[in-house]
């Protein structure tokens, strides 16, 4: 067989697994970008020792834990407390200014992995003295990172890099203060947890989540194809006031978008958007 | 020249330390009328402002680009991988980003775009590994030579840090094995080919 054909085969047997993975449990990564998907699915084949992608779709199929494993695989959770510090200066200087303007105000973090993000929301918005008016939903599909993102627990040799993000970011207290710690973990403090609803959402399969007044959806959109990538902004533009801001990673853009022309751009390196009132 | 000249598509570069003065002396080398499209990934510190584009902008004759994330590859542009961010091919010559975690402890990982790479272009791909003191991209190489690309190292000799150009060549048989000066010279004379 050759070269060139033995990768169309694998692309076949990529394909049809994923076809599989839909049919069986209903998670949908059937348009990822598929460079991604392959790359991922090839590590853990070949941990695994399976000799193919169809050998793999036969244990997908009849192995509901080596499905979770898989599926952790698939979702990619790396991130961090005020990850791009640059991004939350920017949201507390041309985000913050709007939303207190408002009596209550709601926030999405979507695709919240371990909720790093949503915690670094919450601190800016307790610090902005904005407690009292905004409900945070974080929502993830994965339900393994999900519970830990409502945990709080982080690994305590991490802190060191969370706070220096945090005061690059303008932090305004001691990020200490946010935290509990222990020997080898800090707990992020309960009033911060208590702002939080977290929920297990879909991006690919479920739908309209609630009228928000910011979505943020960082690093997220990269793992999807453009077609995923469409249907997703939309669904964001959908689930936002108008006026609402959407938040995205900072190599994601609206600008390929079909929607690109209902947004304004409130920041372009940071990647913020802003809903036109129409 | 044979009958059937190969039709090159695209070059892929990966470097590391000493790559700045490195690719200085290719890019600046390549003619105007170099049409492949050149995707690189220089190691680069996550949080580091990307200056490579604007670097180069001055340096080199044709367009140099960060890549954007779903973006379609154009013929005679540079694109470098942005700071913290894989860069992949996918099968429709788009560029796809992501933040997995490192590959050979690195991010953006030459591994990465070279096997992604690989697969999208086939044997119309030209695969070159420059000066660094790692192995990232060995692998990719290898991988890059299996499909029928055309493999390119910087001779270790001439290299400002050897551990790179040599793991290369421990991991599959270059085609070539030249100095930087060759090797701008053999991508002009490659695609004066077409």
């Amino acid at each position: 067989m050759s070269m060139p054909e033995h990768i169309d085969n694998e692309r076949l047997e990529i394909q049809l697994l994923l076809e599989a993975v839909y049919r069986k449990y209903g998670y949908d990564f059937r348009n990822y970008a598929c460079a991604h998907t392959k790359r991922r699915l090839e590590h853990r084949r070949a941990m695994e020792g399976l000799g193919d992608y169809s050998q793999m779709m036969h244990r997908l199929i009849h192995d509901e834990e080596f499905f979770d494993t898989v599926l952790l695989d698939l979702s990619i959770n790396v991130t961090e407390m005020f990850r791009d510090p640059w991004f939350y200066k920017k949201v507390r200087e041309a985000v913050v200014p709007h939303l207190c303007t408002y009596p209550f105000i709601k926030v999405w973090h979507a695709g919240c992995s371990a909720g790093q993000e949503v915690y670094s929301m919450a601190i800016l918005l307790e610090e902005e003295g904005m407690r009292e008016r905004v409900q945070i939903y974080a929502t993830d599909f994965n339900e393994i990172v999900l519970q830990k993102a409502k945990d709080g627990i982080y690994p305590v040799d991490l802190i060191r890099e969370y706070t220096t993000n945090y005061q690059k970011a303008g932090g305004t207290q001691s990020f200490s203060d946010y935290y509990t710690a222990d020997y080898a973990s800090v707990v992020m403090k309960r009033s911060l947890r208590e702002q939080v609803l977290f929920s297990s959402h879909n991006l690919v399969t479920d739908g309209v989540f609630g009228e928000m007044n910011v979505i943020f959806c960082r690093n997220v959109l990269i793992y999807f194809n453009r077609e995923l990538q469409n249907k997703v902004l939309k669904l964001f533009y959908d689930s936002l006031c108008p006026g609402g801001f959407l938040c995205l990673g900072s190599k994601e853009t609206l600008m390929f978008s079909e929607i690109a022309d209902k947004f304004e751009v409130i920041a372009d390196r940071e990647k913020i958007y802003r809903k036109k009132r129409m | 020249m044979s009958p059937h000249p190969k039709k090159y598509e695209a070059v892929v570069i990966g470097v590391s330390a000493g790559g700045l003065t490195a690719l200085e002396t290719i890019l600046s080398a390549l003619h105007a009328s170099f049409s492949l499209p050149v995707l690189i990934v220089q190691h680069i510190s996550p949080d580091a402002e990307s200056y490579l584009p604007q670097h180069f902008a001055t340096r080199c004759p044709l367009p140099v680009k960060e890549a954007d994330d779903k973006e379609d590859i154009m013929a005679r542009t540079i694109y470098f991988a942005p700071p913290d961010y894989h860069m992949m091919v996918e099968l429709d010559r788009s560029i796809s980003l992501s933040v997995e975690r490192r590959v050979n402890f690195s991010r953006p990982s030459v591994d990465v775009l070279f096997e992604t790479a690989a697969e999208a272009y086939g044997d119309g791909l030209i695969g070159i590994i420059l000066t660094g003191a790692n192995h990232d991209g060995a692998a990719g190489l290898a991988r890059i030579k299996q499909l029928g690309g055309l493999t390119i190292v910087q001779a270790p000799e001439t290299a400002q840090a050897n551990a790179m150009p040599r793991a290369a060549l421990e991991a599959t048989q270059a085609d070539h094995i030249l100095t930087l000066k060759d090797i701008a010279r053999q991508l002009n004379a490659l695609e004066g080919a077409l």
